[in-house]
C-alpha cells in the first residue's frame, strides 16, 4: 500500500501525515508514505483544497486533517 | 420593532454581557471603569467573550451554508458563465466557498485549468477574505446594521471590478505557464447527508477557532490599548479624520500585515471609539485582511511579479478610495 499526503508543507499537513503514522501503527499495518509538495504533482490528483490523502493513487480526502480514527477507518475498509 | 431592537442590543451587542462585565471590574476588582487599567480590561474582556461566543456560532451556521459551496462546485458553477457575469458571481462565491488562504495555490491552479478566465479567480480571491459572512454579523455587532452592509455592498464592489480590470487588462501571459499545463483530472463528488454536514459544521468551529484565537487575543489586546493607554491626541494626529493623509496611512501600515477578520475589527474598533474616522477604520482592516504579505508569497508561485504588483496596486488603491468615500458619507451611517 502507497500513501500519499498532499499539500505544501503547511501545519494541516504534517498533522495529517502524524495521524496517517498513528493509525498505521494502531492498526499494526505496514505502507509507504510519501509527502507530495509539488504542485504539478498535487493538481495531478483533481484536489483544490490541501491537505489530501491518496491511498493506492484513489484520492480518500481533500481539504481536511482526518483524525486517527477516521483513516483508520479508510484503510481497514479497503 | 421591539424585538429586533432587543435582538440587536441583546443577543447581537450582548449588552447584558457589558454590564456583566462591567459589574465584574467595577464590584470584584474594585476598578473604576474611567480608570485606565479598569476600562482596558473591560474592553479586553468583554470583547473577547464576545467575539469568541459570536465567532462559535457564526462558524456553525456559515459552514453548514459553505457545506454546499465546495470549491469544487463553485469551479463549475463559474465555467458556465462569462463576462462580467462571471466576476460578479466569481466575488458572490468568494464570500461562500470555504476557503483557507493555505490553499489559494490549488485553487488558483483549478480554477485556471477549467478554462476560468484569472479575472474571475481574482475576484475570488479578493472577496473571500474580505467579506466573510461572519464579518457581516460581526461588523453589525460592533458597529451598527448600516455600517455592515455597505462594508458588504463596497467589499464585493472592490472585488468585481479589481478581477474586471484584470479580465480586461488581458494579463493571461502573466500567469506562470506551468498552471496551465497541469494535468487534472475531475474529482467525483458526492453529496453530503445532513448528518455529515452538522459534523463539518463543528470540525469547522473547532478548526477556525484554533486558528484564530491567537490573533483575536493579540487584536482586542492592541484594541484595548488603543482604547485606555494611548492618547487621544496622538491617534488624531496621525489618524484624525480631517487629516488627509490618514487613509493612506493607515492602509500602508495595513499591508504587510496579517490577521484576519475576527482580530482586526476590535482594532478598528477602537481607532473609531477614538475619534478616527470610520472610512479610515475600515481601510485599515480591508488594508490587513486582503493584502498580506504571506498570501503574496504564496500568489508568487503562480503569477509573475507583474501581476501580482498589479494586482496589489489595484486592491489597495480600491482600499484606500473607499476609505475616503466612508469618511465623507460616514456621518450617514453611524
Amino acid at each position: 500500500m502507497i500513501i500519499k499526503i498532499l499539500g505544501s508543507g503547511c501545519k494541516n499537513c504534517t498533522a495529517l501525515l502524524d495521524n496517517t503514522k498513528t493509525a498505521l501503527k494502531e492498526l499494526g499495518k505496514e505502507a509507504e508514505i510519501v509527502k507530495v509538495e509539488d504542485f504539478k504533482e498535487i493538481m495531478a490528483y483533481g484536489v483544490m483544497t490541501t491537505p489530501a490523502l491518496v491511498i493506492d493513487e484513489k484520492v480518500v480526502s481533500s481539504g481536511k486533517v482526518l483524525k486517527t480514527q477516521e483513516i483508520s477507518g479508510i484503510i481497514s475498509g479497503l | 420593532m421591539f424585538i429586533f431592537t432587543w435582538f440587536n442590543d441583546q443577543i447581537l451587542r450582548m449588552e447584558w454581557l457589558y454590564n456583566l462585565i462591567k459589574v465584574l471590574v467595577e464590584k470584584v476588582f474594585g476598578l473604576s471603569m474611567n480608570s485606565k487599567i479598569g476600562g482596558s480590561l473591560h474592553f479586553f474582556m468583554y470583547d473577547v467573550i464576545k467575539i469568541f461566543i459570536l465567532l462559535s456560532i457564526l462558524i456553525f451556521f456559515i459552514s453548514y451554508i459553505q457545506s454546499f459551496f465546495p470549491p469544487e462546485r463553485t469551479r463549475k458553477i463559474l465555467g458556465r458563465f462569462n463576462g462580467f457575469t462571471a466576476n460578479v458571481l466569481g466575488a458572490l462565491l468568494g464570500t461562500l466557498t470555504p476557503f483557507c488562504s493555505c490553499s489559494s495555490i490549488p485553487l488558483f491552479i483549478g480554477f485556471t485549468n477549467a478554462g476560468i478566465p484569472i479575472g474571475v479567480t481574482f475576484s475570488f480571491l479578493i472577496s473571500s477574505p474580505l467579506v466573510d459572512l461572519a464579518s457581516v454579523i460581526l461588523l453589525a455587532s460592533i458597529f451598527n446594521w448600516k455600517i455592515s452592509i455597505a462594508y458588504v455592498l463596497v467589499g464585493l464592489i472592490l472585488a468585481v471590478i479589481g478581477g474586471t480590470i484584470i479580465s480586461k487588462a488581458k494579463l493571461e501571459e502573466y500567469v506562470e505557464p506551468f498552471v496551465y499545463g497541469s494535468m487534472m483530472q475531475e474529482a467525483d463528488q458526492e453529496e453530503l447527508t445532513v448528518r455529515e454536514r452538522l459534523i463539518y459544521s463543528r470540525e469547522q468551529v473547532a478548526t477556525i477557532v484554533k486558528r484564530v484565537w491567537l490573533y483575536v487575543l493579540i487584536g482586542v489586546g492592541i484594541g484595548a490599548a488603543i482604547h485606555n493607554w494611548i492618547p487621544e491626541n496622538v491617534i488624531t494626529a496621525l489618524l484624525g479624520q480631517d487629516k488627509w493623509y490618514s487613509v493612506l496611512l493607515a492602509t500602508i501600515v495595513a499591508i504587510p500585515m496579517y490577521a484576519d477578520i475576527f482580530g482586526t475589527l476590535p482594532i478598528a474598533e477602537a481607532l473609531v471609539l477614538k475619534g478616527v474616522g470610520i472610512g479610515t477604520a475600515l481601510a485599515f482592516m480591508m488594508g490587513v485582511i486582503a493584502l498580506s504579505l504571506p498570501s503574496m508569497v504564496m500568489l508568487k508561485k503562480v503569477v509573475k511579479t507583474k501581476l501580482l504588483v498589479i494586482f496589489a496596486g489595484l486592491v489597495a488603491t480600491g482600499i484606500i478610495i473607499i476609505g475616503y468615500i466612508f469618511n465623507i458619507f460616514g456621518g450617514l451611517l453611524i
